[in-house]
Order: C-alpha cells, then sequence, then structure tokens
C-alpha cells in the first residue's frame, strides 16, 4: 500500500509584477500586470507505507510547496495526490487526523500557554481520548526527556526543547504519516541527533511513513533509505541513496601543489588519453577529478614523474559535494555526459 | 453491531471534545488578556475621554434646544455613553490578527488542524470581548454614569434586549473584521481596507453621530447596510427610543446581517484555499 501517491503534480502562482519607476508604479495603481510562476511542475512520485524518504532541493526548488500540496494547505493547479487515502484539500479535517507535521521554521504550539496546556488543547482538537492521550504522553515526553519542560510557557524555550516539543505535538494523534520541513533547522548538533534518533523509532515501532526535506545531508544519510531530488520544479533524481552515492560518487579527486609554476595546457598534455579533468586553481594549485574506472596511481605516476609537487591530497567524493554538483548541474543524469560536456566547453575555450 | 455503536459513541465524544477546545480558545485568550491587564486600565480612561469629548460637544450643540433627529439632550449622553462602552466590548482587532496570519505565512499551521480556523478566531474574539466586557466596559460605565448625566433604563426588557443585541452587536463587527482581515489573501498589503473598515464602522455604525442625524438620503443608504445594527439599534433600544415590539424588529435587523455575512465569509474562506500563496516559501 502506498501512503502518498502523487501524479503529475503542478502548482501555478501568480505573482504581482512591479513596474519600474514613478511611471511605472503609476500604471500599477490602475492596471496591475502578474506574471505566472510554476514552483512544482507535473512531479510523479509514490511512497510506500513505512519509508522514510528524504526530499531535498535547493531554496526555492518546490520542496515547501509540495509539502504543502501534500497536507491539504494548498490547493494544486493540477494533477492528483492522494496521502493515507484521501484527496488532501478535499476532506481537509479528516484528512488532517491522520497526518503530523512539523515545520521548523513555524511554532504549532501557543506562545502564551504552558506547553502541557498546548498538548491539552491539540488532544481536544484532535479528538484523542483522555486514555490514549496519557500513554502517548507519557511515552513521547519519557523518550525525548520532556519532563520538566511541560509546565513552562512556550515562549520561554530555547530552539531545541522547542523543536522537541513540537514532535510531540505532531504526534500526539498518533498519525500515520509524518511530514517534517526542515527539523533540524538551527539546531545544535546534539539535539539533531536525538531528533534523527527518535524518528528512526517512531518509523520502526509505529511504522509511521515519514516525508522530510532538509538541507542537511546528515539528516538524508542518517534516515532516508530514499531521496528525491528537486531542482527547479521538477524531480532530478527518485532512487536509493547508495545508489546515488555510487552514480556520482563513482570518482576521486586529487589536489596537486607545484613547486613552480605549472600550466593547466601542461597538466592536459601529461595526462593524454586519460578521461580525467582538470581545473587550475592558480599557478602553483590544480585539481583533478579522476573516475572511478581508472587507477588513481596511473595517473599520479605520470604527473610525480613529470611535475614538482611539494604537495597531494587525494578527495572522496562525500553526500555533500555530490549534491553540491548535482544542483550546479541541474540534473542527476550520467556524470560522463557531463564531463564531455566540461570538456568540450573547455576545448572551445582554447580555440 | 456493538461495534458500530461503539463508533458512534466515539464519534460524539470527539465531537465534544472538538466543542471543548473551542471553549478552551474562549478561556485561554480570556486568560491571555488578563495576564497583560494593565493595558486596560489607561483603555478605561480613553474610553471615559472620548465619553466626555462628545458629551461635551452634543451639550453645545443643543444649546437650549429641545430635540435634535429624535433624540433629547438627556437620550444623546445616554447614547453617546452606552455606544462607547458598546464598542468597548464588542471591538476587536480579529482583521489584523487574520491578515498578520496570511502575510507571515503562519496561516499554514491553521490549514493542518482538524478546526475551522474562522470559527477559532471568533471564539478568540469571544475572549476578548467577555474579558473587555468585566474589565472595561463595566468598569467604564460606572466611571461615566458617575461623571455625565446618563439615564439608565427602568424596563428590564431593555437591558435584556440591550444585552441580547450586544452580542450580536459582536459578532456582527466580528464578522467585518474576519472579512477584512482574509481580504489580505488577495490584496497583498491589506492595510488601507482594513484602516478604511475601521473608520467606515465607527463612522456609518452611528457611533460618532447617530444616524437620524444624517442627511435623509445617507441614513437611507445606512438603513440597507450592516453597520448600523453594530452600535446604531442597541444604542436606541437602551435609550428607551426602541421599545416593545420594536425591540424584536431591530433584533431582526442584527439576525438577518449576521446570517448574511456568513454569505462572504464562507465564500472568501473557500475562494482564498484555492490561490492561497504561503509567505517565505
Amino acid at each position: 500500500m502506498n501512503a502518498i501517491e502523487v501524479q503529475d503534480l503542478r502548482k501555478t502562482f501568480k505573482v504581482q509584477k512591479n513596474r519600474e519607476g514613478l511611471k511605472g508604479a503609476f500604471a500599477d495603481l490602475f492596471k496591475r500586470q502578474y506574471s505566472e510562476v510554476t514552483a512544482v511542475k507535473d512531479i510523479s512520485f509514490k511512497i510506500p507505507e513505512g519509508e522514510i524518504c528524504g526530499y531535498i532541493g535547493e531554496n526555492g526548488a518546490g520542496k515547501s510547496t509540495t509539502i504543502k500540496m501534500l497536507t491539504g494547505i494548498l490547493v494544486p493547479t493540477s494533477g492528483q495526490v492522494s496521502v493515507g487515502g484521501f484527496v488532501p484539500y478535499m476532506e481537509r479535517e479528516k484528512f488532517v487526523q491522520n497526518i503530523g507535521v512539523v515545520f521548523g521554521q513555524r511554532s504549532q504550539l501557543w506562545w502564551d500557554i504552558g506547553v502541557i496546556e498546548s498538548f491539552q488543547l491539540l488532544r481536544k482538537v484532535y479528538r484523542v481520548s483522555e486514555h490514549d492521550f496519557k500513554k502517548r504522553l507519557d511515552e513521547l515526553v519519557e523518550r525525548l526527556e520532556l519532563q520538566e519542560l511541560l509546565n513552562r510557557p512556550v515562549r520561554k524555550l530555547s530552539l531545541g526543547q522547542r523543536m522537541r516539543c513540537e514532535l510531540v505535538a505532531a504526534l500526539l494523534h498518533n498519525p500515520s504519516i509524518l511530514f517534517l520541513d526542515e527539523p533540524t533547522i538551527g539546531l545544535d548538533i546534539v539535539v539533531k541527533s536525538e531528533i534523527r534518533d527518535f524518528l528512526k523509532d517512531t518509523n520502526r515501532e509505529h511504522g509511521t511513513t515519514i516525508l522530510l526535506t532538509t538541507h542537511d545531508l546528515q539528516d538524508i544519510e542518517a534516515l532516508c533509505s530514499r531521496v528525491i531530488m528537486l531542482d527547479d520544479g521538477r524531480i532530478i533524481y527518485d532512487g536509493g541513496l547508495e545508489e546515488l552515492k555510487q552514480r556520482w560518487g563513482t570518482g576521486r579527486e586529487v589536489q596537486f601543489q607545484f613547486g613552480a609554476a605549472t600550466r593547466l595546457a601542461q597538466l592536459v598534455q601529461w595526462t593524454e588519453g586519460m578521461p580525467v579533468t582538470w581545473t587550475a586553481e592558480n599557478d602553483l594549485g590544480a585539481k583533478v577529478w579522476i573516475p572511478l574506472e581508472l587507477n588513481v596511481s596511473d595517473v599520479l605516476a605520470r604527473v610525480v614523474g613529470a611535475a614538482d609537487i611539494t604537495d597531494i591530497k587525494i578527495i572522496e567524493t562525500n553526500t555533500d559535494e555530490i549534491v553540491r554538483s548535482i544542483y550546479q548541474s541541474g540534473s542527476a543524469d550520467k556524470p560522463e555526459d557531463k564531463i564531455a560536456a566540461l570538456q568540450e566547453e573547455k576545448e572551445a575555450a582554447h580555440v | 453491531m456493538s461495534k458500530s455503536l461503539e463508533a458512534g459513541g466515539s464519534q460524539e465524544n470527539g465531537k465534544l471534545l472538538l466543542l471543548g477546545a473551542y471553549f478552551d480558545f474562549i478561556r485561554i485568550r480570556f486568560l491571555t488578556m488578563l495576564a497583560y491587564r494593565v493595558n486596560y486600565y489607561s483603555g478605561i480612561l480613553i474610553y471615559t475621554l472620548n465619553i466626555g469629548v462628545n458629551y461635551f460637544t452634543w451639550k453645545a450643540i443643543y444649546g437650549g434646544g429641545e430635540s435634535l433627529g429624535g433624540f433629547t439632550s438627556a437620550q444623546m449622553t445616554t447614547y453617546v455613553a452606552v455606544s462607547w462602552m458598546a464598542r468597548a466590548f464588542y471591538f476587536n482587532n480579529l482583521d489584523r490578527e487574520i491578515s498578520s496570519d496570511i502575510r507571515d505565512g503562519s496561516i499554514a499551521i491553521q490549514f493542518i488542524r482538524p478546526y475551522n480556523y474562522v470559527l477559532v478566531k471568533m471564539m478568540q474574539g469571544l475572549g476578548e470581548g467577555l474579558f473587555r466586557f468585566l474589565m472595561l466596559m463595566i468598569p467604564g460605565m460606572v466611571v461615566a454614569v458617575l461623571l455625565f448625566p446618563v439615564e439608565l433604563p427602568t424596563d428590564p426588557a431593555a437591558w435584556i434586549g440591550f444585552l441580547v443585541m450586544l452580542f450580536f452587536s459582536f459578532l456582527i463587527s466580528s464578522q467585518i473584521n474576519v472579512i477584512t482581515g482574509l481580504s489580505a489573501f488577495f490584496v497583498e498589503n491589506n492595510e488601507g481596507v482594513m484602516r478604511m473598515k475601521r473608520v467606515i464602522v465607527d463612522l456609518f455604525s452611528g457611533l460618532i453621530v447617530p444616524i437620524s442625524l444624517f442627511p435623509g438620503w445617507l441614513s437611507s443608504v445606512l438603513d440597507v447596510l450592516p453597520f448600523q445594527a453594530i452600535t446604531y439599534l442597541p444604542g436606541s433600544v437602551f435609550t428607551g427610543r426602541v421599545q416593545g415590539v420594536g425591540i424584536w424588529n431591530v433584533l431582526g435587523i442584527q439576525v438577518f446581517w449576521f446570517l448574511v455575512l456568513l454569505i462572504p465569509i464562507v465564500w472568501l474562506y473557500y475562494a482564498a484555499r484555492k490561490r492561497l500563496f504561503v509567505q517565505g516559501g
């Protein structure tokens, strides 16, 4: 059974255009011009029950807009959404009983009242019986160590304390699907890893499906078996994290420091016939990207024999870099294509 | 069989719990206001001052005259005092609260909860209203009665009628606030709309000048607008200008407007969800 099904989902916003200058401002007074911005462009994916899926992308890629459509806050422009068997925006009040949402940048607790009072209010809002509530609250409070915070007003909590309370607030009604929009933003390492552990346990013990957006790839590495990567409103990668790493991480980078000025053309010439890519940092520094099928030592042998080298550093690509390079290229398609394109570009520059 | 009964029972229970939540919104707002009550001591002073200014202005206008637009001088004093004190009760900032929820994007949080946002706002407004009634309107009225020659009605029907109508004043005024607040979905900056609403409500509800003193054409226009139901009609009952069956008629007008104003609210609420643009991504 799929917890989330999305088919050709699209969201278009109408954005007011502001014309320039006094004349433009005056014209705007009488006739507004609008431009259409498509934040999410016909995306499709399915998330099975019990999966933890990471939803990543640069700022403005359309992550939050998708989450807001999946949670019933926004009505899609076109396409189909089904979450937990409901169409989110149609039967909103029934649907939201079944989901939990945490927005890292917005609080869902009431600022002026105590934490426990907020929870009590949510209990009534979500129609949870006193018995279920007590059981669930005890479990969550113990797990997240909130005993001392319960009687404090929300405005007096630190960000880390508040975030743990937000998680409780989102899970009190035991939802089967949990949406997290940047849940670890601004938190310190200790709290971050506490929250990751907690989410993992929740997923394992209750089978909660979790969809989270984040900019912290450690969240993804710690939690997600699957990653959906978004760029400019389109899905550019959907699959396992390991697969992504293998596909993109199959190369290494070697940095050289030279004792004497060494030109890029010279370096390219030394490694002629090898599928490597050189980048010059300055006269005394350069780096080379070597695909996995090629031995690093072969490349090194050619360079070390010819150049005056003061330092060598071999760097294994990590997820951060993989993702950064995908963002930059705007596509998660085969890296070979990109390298070929890069080389063409370089050749063109030399001509 | 027993299972379906149980499910029915728990659903019933669920409705009660939600009702309890709505009452909590009244209670919590009341307690929150109470925590900041010092702000309200100055409110009593300001409202009394407003009554004073209006009282002396009207006294000068009347001079030695007997009656103006159907109001005797004594009735006018009472009308001014009661109108301002009623305002202390029905006035709230729901428009501002709603439009800031919309503009800073925290409306998103409201839509992930299984309750009706507008109803929650109305409940919070009621919590504020009850607080204002007890902490601002009643003490303010006592001060006004001591300072100015206000004539309180002796007929219990006038008192009961007035209190019921005061509640409808609150409903109608809050409904207009909700409509103004929800306009933030459609206008990027609805500051102007909110200010205009405030002036229009104060002027056209008869708070500043009783409607019977407006020129004929304007007062007949105002007769078919909802604003008179906020101040002018309850004030007329309290000053004894409307009595007996007339009370039922003006109450009918209030109920009518309460129902009519539900239409734009429901429409705006659903239209807004279609074009909702949550600020801040």
